[in-house]
């Protein structure tokens, strides 16, 4: 316990040192700055405010992103141009094709599951009786991280040679039902499913939520006089609710697009990407830290970078027109 | 009002019937349930049990044992876990705290200055903050090691030194700051922007400074907002694998949990007993930050979705 302590106390240490640092820093800027008066007020205020976070984004994303796309046109150690070299082999080769094909499975299953089941239980949990019991259950999984959640799920997928007893939970339903379980994580295509139903799983609650509050705004009185006109169930739905969270609703599948474009840690701790479940991210992690091929490494982020810049310029126009408004 | 209430016991709002709702709601429920309840039970079960009977035994057979946690948080005998997790679970704790403040303070900064104190072309720059959001992650990576490790050069001229954070703390808190900051801006802009405009202008006729205008109203006004962000931060920072794999060597010095319980994933079939107990030490916090500032993190997220 002793060299416990001896090893993780200076850790602890470096977060004094570095927050104590950090505001002291802060403080003597803001002291400084605070002193300039007249017309340099605002210049300084907005350099002193704004210096920071644009240094960080620069630095941090702004900055790589250029040198990705300029790497995408490289060779594997980026060092000679090759031109297209890299695109054209995610045209031509047969194996980046699977690739790009669950890809586009993954963009068209998942963001809709997971934005139509949250707004079934959206719906279905408006002023139920322990509405919030569900509703936290529900969400939960938002809380796990996928490392977590690839652990939970082992538990579920996991398959035994058939005379033995079956410890995951999926095969011993499959034989309670009477059929032969297989071994669910190999079999082709159907791990990739098994693997969306973990999204799902996790991002259903996030649907839920947004649009739950979205339901609660819809005005009583509107609902209410519609159901004394006689619409009811389905029809009120239909007419009433779903044209009044449709713009939520297109948030939220907006959003899922982008999570499920850029989904990383389920492929890479449930299988690695082996066994044809590989994704675009996925991928392009292998390509550069595996295969230490920087270039087709980076002509796989500029596709995804292609892929997710419409949905945000959506997004966006979405944004300006409801501030228009507002 | 209150008579049609009771007039109508909340009918209007009744989409379809109540039984159909509750049954269908609570069985998914369970359904979304079921695999963290098995991993839990399984957390507490022996060796052989894990590997013999499915986690559904405990029910008929109970044979409770803490054996894994305590080899899982004080060591045990396997090679992949003689320290136990506790090294690492101090690690995660030493990468968030900073990762968290970091990018609210600079992103309330930002945010402050893009709501309140505009300048030509700062409504383009909110914009244009909130759409590098589509940079993946993993465009960054490689850059960003390489400038941590080399520096900026522009031929011969160095513009920024290598800085040599690599494999420290500060070399995987800068990266948490910067990839959360787009989000930051965004949802505290919202926020901030939202801020009640008399009492800004009677501070600034009052002759208040933009820094005293910072201080004394925008942040104390602006916690739930900031409270909601650092929370969803928390649970990105704890739960992330990617920025962690890259940036913190798996050693013990610095690696966060989820990395090595990541690596234990990996030695799959060695260490099922412990990898239970692991799995379930390291979603335990972030689960307790989730259900007790629960309230918090969904105005968070409708803060950033719905408006």
């Amino acid at each position: 316990m002793n060299s416990f302590l001896s090893t993780n106390l200076p850790k602890f240490g470096q977060i004094a040192i570095a927050l104590f640092s950090f505001f002291a820093i802060l403080m003597v800027i803001f002291y400084i700055a605070g002193r300039a008066n007249g017309r340099k007020q605002r210049p300084i205020a907005i350099l002193v405010f704004l210096g920071p976070a644009i240094i960080l984004l620069l630095a941090g994303l702004i900055v790589p992103a250029v040198q990705t796309i300029l790497f995408s046109f490289k060779d594997a150690n980026s060092v000679k141009f090759v031109g297209f070299l890299n695109y054209s082999w995610l045209i031509h080769d047969p194996d980046i094709h699977k690739v790009l094909f669950n890809t586009l499975l993954w963009i068209i299953i998942t963001p809709f599951s997971t934005t139509a089941l949250g707004l079934f239980l959206a719906i279905m949990l408006d002023r139920m009786k322990r509405e919030s019991i569900a509703k936290s259950l529900l969400f939960m999984p938002m809380a796990i991280s996928f490392v977590g959640a690839s652990v939970i799920w082992k538990f579920v997928y996991d398959f035994a040679v058939p005379n033995k007893p079956q410890t995951g939970l999926l095969s011993a339903i499959v034989r309670a039902f009477g059929f032969k379980p297989s071994n669910w994580i190999l079999t082709q295509p159907l791990n990739t499913f098994l693997l969306m139903i973990i999204f799902i799983w996790v991002q259903t609650g996030f649907g839920m939520v947004i649009l739950s509050a979205a339901i609660k705004g819809v005005p009583a009185d509107i609902v209410e006089a519609s159901a004394l006109d006689g619409a009811s169930g389905w029809r009120l739905f239909q007419w009433i609710t779903f044209p009044m969270v449709r713009s939520t609703a297109i948030v939220v599948f907006a959003t899922m697009l982008v999570t499920s474009l850029k989904l990383f840690d389920i492929v890479r701790t449930m299988t690695g990407g082996n066994f044809g479940t590989s994704v675009i991210a996925n991928e392009m992690y292998s390509e550069v830290f595996v295969r230490f091929d920087q270039g087709r490494g980076s002509a796989l982020a500029v596709i995804l970078f292609v892929f997710v810049t419409p949905i945000l310029v959506f997004n966006i126009r979405n944004l300006r027109r409801e501030r228009s408004i507002a | 009002m209150s008579t049609l209430k009771i007039a109508t016991p909340n009918s209007g709002r009744k989409l379809f019937s109540t039984r159909f709702a509750t049954i269908s709601v609570w069985l998914i429920t369970i359904i979304w349930t079921v695999p963290t309840f098995g991993l839990f039970a399984s957390s507490f079960r022996n060796k052989q049990d894990i590997f013999l009977t499915g986690w559904w035994h405990v029910f008929t057979s109970p044979h409770l044992t803490l054996s894994n946690y305590h080899a899982v948080l004080f060591g045990s005998s396997s090679a992949t876990l003689s320290d136990g997790v506790l090294p690492y679970l101090m690690n995660s704790i030493v990468i968030t705290i900073p990762a968290v403040v970091f990018p609210v303070v600079i992103a309330t900064m930002a945010a402050y200055s893009l709501a309140w104190v505009k300048f030509k072309g700062s409504d383009a720059l909110f914009f244009f903050i909130f759409a590098l959001q589509v940079v993946p992650i993993q465009m960054s990576l490689v850059p960003l090691l390489q400038l941590f490790t080399g520096g900026a050069h522009i031929g011969s001229f160095t513009i920024i030194p290598k800085l040599g954070i690599a494999g420290h703390f500060a070399g995987i808190w800068l990266p948490h700051t910067m990839f959360a900051l787009p989000l930051a801006i965004y949802l505290l802009h919202n926020f901030i922007a939202s801020l009640p405009r008399d009492l800004m202008e009677a501070a600034y006729v009052d002759g208040a400074n933009h820094f005293k205008v910072f201080r004394q109203i925008v942040v104390p006004l602006s916690i739930p907002g900031i409270a909601a962000f650092a929370i969803f931060q928390f649970l990105w920072v704890w739960n992330d694998l990617l920025v962690a794999l890259t940036f913190a060597s798996g050693t013990e010095e610095v690696a966060p949990i989820n990395v090595k319980l990541a690596s234990l994933v990996g030695q799959w079939g060695s260490g099922w007993e412990t990898l239970t107990a692991g799995a379930f030490v390291t979603i335990a916090i972030p689960l307790v930050v989730f259900f007790s500032l629960q309230r918090y993190f969904v105005r968070g997220l409708l803060a950033g979705s719905v408006k």
